[in-house]
């Protein structure tokens, strides 16, 4: 009997393409949209087009299921995304730092909740449209690969996938170059062939998260206190609304007068000030990273060198690991890196490994 | 094998002989029925007759019946119509707490947007309202009751002739949505003593698209659309000719089968519920077993969520529902078993199985042996299941 996976479809052309692949190969497919959120919840405009979890994504899904001959299904995992997603992204920023929600999302929606729905339908496998290898290397391990498209490498929000996880996953579009997904797409009709894509955070519909922020917490009854700015030198130069709405490396929006360009440096929840200062002091060579996860290495004893990035577009740089403990990890960078973030992801490769990943302390 | 359809509280196919009866309004008798010619004539002449045809069956004057598209926009049109006109001079509104969405929405819209104030009438835990709770909840303000006929989910019916004395005897107006009983059970306005009433076609083997209310002589409403004296100007629009023509052949059809429909679809439910609960553990069955609608099967299966062997069951080629559907397709915990004091948890695993013309024994039977599967096997994935035992 054929094997059975349950593709997560988010109504865009990279997970069409998937199932379709799948399909090809033999699998018996099911397609299935993770619905998440509504606008009720998430504020911004209902009948702008093209996101996930709208009712015209998950037509378009449909469309696309029903073209390559695979059931489909809407799971409603709303509950699970807004108590584990979009309450840590509120609090992280309240908290001075600047979460990655997606990555947040893969671990605790995508390869938990989403993967446990597949087993209840009975399916070997779950899988998704991301531009990354799972391969098993000799001694039993799974192994996480920056795609054949290094462009579309989206391997950065993959580090928190579980052995136990990556055992039960597929991602069909590891070799294929995003032109390539389109057309294949096109040649087979496929709905979705034509959209463009989105790589905005999925709840914020707008792409504004201060205007996110400021409408979630006023439904809960809570608000933003303004505070202080102030320089690196202890000068206050002027008000914030609110800490939550700046992160590290901010120019703009600081509405203060100074002579040179002035840049966030420090977020302090605690005394409710923003600390800024020019773009010198912005680099740094070390940091800590916390709740490491291992994924093509087991967890190493001694110092190792490696590639790092510290965000989702930031070129992987240099450095020395020093393990501090089974889940803390000092890295020190060959060079110096701008805008050291915490709260963000921070991911490990060895070439087009990856290795494993954690979240900036601080 | 063949899918089974085990859904037809949600739709139902359009029988041979409505789609035989509807066929001549679509081709050859297209004409518009609001036109002077021939055309017209010939379909404004069918149009009179269904609504004749409909207003015996339901003991109605034809002339208090208005076509529209469905069950939706029939209760849209009671509960908003009926505000509308009443709004200065009275701004309160009473709904059974366990009205479907038509209902349910467009009071809540009274609510937040037009001034009104809602109160949700309480169902004990078979789904029954009290008329003494009605009686305690009408005031001076009182502008429109509506609580439905049965239940699409539980399939529960309500004693409407009791309640709608409560209503009169304080002089306030009662509409209720009889999409789920009309055609299933008798449905007779002036015995029920409502003022107005909502029903469809697609529910009992008719087509989607056409659904009818009943509005009592007398009673005023404000239309929800403008544009021509269609409907005596309650409901514009280029009439739905061929629909209404099914609409009343749907219904003289339900009428004949009426009896004999019950009674066998009562005893393949019995059957059902009687094999189910004695061959897996930890069933509930929800709503009432005596005052149903009994094609509708409502039971609980604890520990696993709705949604998971709704979708276990259609991979087996099972089609039933959990909770009541919506757009997206997404399942979302049912606001009727929650009304009626059902634990959280175990409403979540609510599955609503119900029964029409094609069902046999054989395939209940079929259903029987995939869900004593299923359903172990996702028990032994579900962690609130195990840590419950």
């Amino acid at each position: 009997m054929s094997k059975k996976v349950l593709v997560a479809m988010s109504g865009g052309v990279d997970s069409s393409v998937a199932a379709l692949l799948l399909k090809e190969q033999g699998y018996e497919v099911i397609g299935a949209h993770m619905k998440l959120w509504d606008y009720v919840e998430v504020g911004g405009d209902i009948y702008k087009d093209g996101r996930c979890c709208t009712i015209d994504s998950i037509t378009d899904c449909r469309f696309v299921c029903d073209a390559i001959g695979a059931p489909f299904y809407v799971l409603n995992m709303s509950q699970k995304f807004k108590e584990t997603v979009i309450e840590n992204f509120v609090s992280e920023y309240r908290q001075g730092r600047t979460p990655n929600p997606c990555i947040r999302c893969n671990t605790e929606v995508k390869w938990y909740e989403f993967l446990h729905k597949a087993e209840e339908i009975g399916c070997d496998y779950i899988a998704t449209g991301h531009y990354s290898y799972i391969e098993k290397k000799d001694d039993g391990r799974f192994m996480i690969r920056k795609g054949k498209d290094t462009t579309r490498d989206q391997s950065y929000v993959l580090w928190g996938l579980t052995q136990d996880a990556l055992a039960k996953t597929l991602m069909p579009l590891g070799g294929l170059l995003k032109s390539e997904v389109r057309e294949m797409a096109l040649r087979y009709n496929l709905h979705t062939a034509h959209k463009a894509e989105s790589r905005e955070i999925c709840f914020v519909a707008d792409d504004n998260y201060r205007r996110f922020l400021t409408e979630y917490e006023e439904k809960q009854g809570r608000s933003f206190a303004s505070g202080d700015i102030v320089h690196e030198d202890g000068t206050v130069l002027g008000q914030h609304k609110g800490t939550a709405f700046y992160t590290i490396g901010q120019r703009k929006g600081l509405g203060i007068a100074y002579p040179t360009p002035l840049y966030v440096q420090k977020i302090d929840p605690e005394t409710n000030r923003v600390i800024v200062g020019d773009n010198d002091a912005l680099y740094k060579d070390e940091l800590i990273a916390q709740r490491i996860n291992w994924v093509s290495i087991k967890p190493p004893q001694k110092e190792f060198d490696a590639e790092v990035k510290i965000r989702y577009l930031h070129r992987p740089a240099r450095a020395r690991m020093t393990p501090l403990s089974e889940n803390r990890l000092h890295i020190k960078f060959a060079e110096k890196q701008r805008a050291i973030t915490p709260g963000q992801s921070v991911v490990f490769y060895n070439k087009d490994i990856l290795l494993g990943g954690g979240l900036i302390e601080g | 094998m063949k899918p089974i359809y085990l859904d037809h509280n949600a739709t139902t196919p359009v029988d041979a002989e409505v789609v035989e009866a509807m066929l001549p309004y679509l081709n050859v008798k297209f004409g518009n029925a609001s036109s002077v010619h021939s055309f017209g004539r010939d379909a404004k002449v069918a149009l009179e007759n269904a609504r004749e045809q409909i207003a015996q069956i339901i003991n109605c004057e034809p002339s208090e019946l208005y076509f529209t598209s469905g069950g939706t926009e029939s209760d849209n049109l009671a509960v908003l119509g009926t505000a509308y006109h009443l709004k200065n001079k009275k701004n309160h509104i009473i709904i059974g707490a366990t009205e479907h969405h038509a209902v349910l929405e467009s009071a809540e819209y009274l609510a937040h947007h037009e001034d009104f104030k809602l109160d949700l009438l309480p169902v004990n835990r078979e789904g029954f309202v009290s008329p003494a709770q009605l009686k305690e909840l009408i005031s001076e303000q009182t502008a429109l009751v509506s609580v439905m006929h049965a239940n699409n989910e539980t399939g529960t019916i309500q004693d409407i002739g009791a309640l709608t004395k409560v209503a009169h005897e304080k002089g306030v107006l009662f509409h209720t949505d009889a999409v789920q009983s009309t055609g299933k059970i008798p449905v007779d306005v002036k015995q029920m003593g409502v003022d107005m009433l909502s029903l469809t076609a697609h529910k009992i083997y008719g087509p989607k698209g056409i659904g009818a209310l009943f509005i009592r002589q007398g009673v005023k409403i404000v239309p929800l659309f403008y544009g021509g004296s269609h409907e005596k100007k309650r409901r514009p629009g280029t009439e739905n000719v061929a629909g209404a023509v099914g609409l009343a052949k749907t219904l003289e059809i339900a009428i004949k089968r009426m009896q004999a429909d019950f009674d066998e679809l009562s005893k393949l439910a019995d059957y059902f519920i009687e094999k189910v609960t004695a061959s897996i553990p930890d069933v509930h069955f929800n709503g009432s077993r005596q005052s149903r609608i009994p094609q509708t099967v409502n039971l609980s299966f604890e520990g696993i969520e709705g949604e998971s062997i709704l979708l276990a069951l259609d991979i087996k080629g099972i089609a039933c529902s959990s909770g009541s559907a919506c757009t997206s397709g997404a399942t979302e915990p049912s606001h009727v078993l929650t009304a009626m004091g059902i634990d959280k948890v175990v409403a979540q695993g609510a599955i609503r199985f119900s029964m029409g013309r094609s069902t046999t024994k054989e395939q209940l039977d079929y259903v029987v042996s995939v869900l004593m599967e299923e359903i172990s096997r996702l028990r032994e994935l579900s962690p609130v299941y195990r840590k419950g035992k």
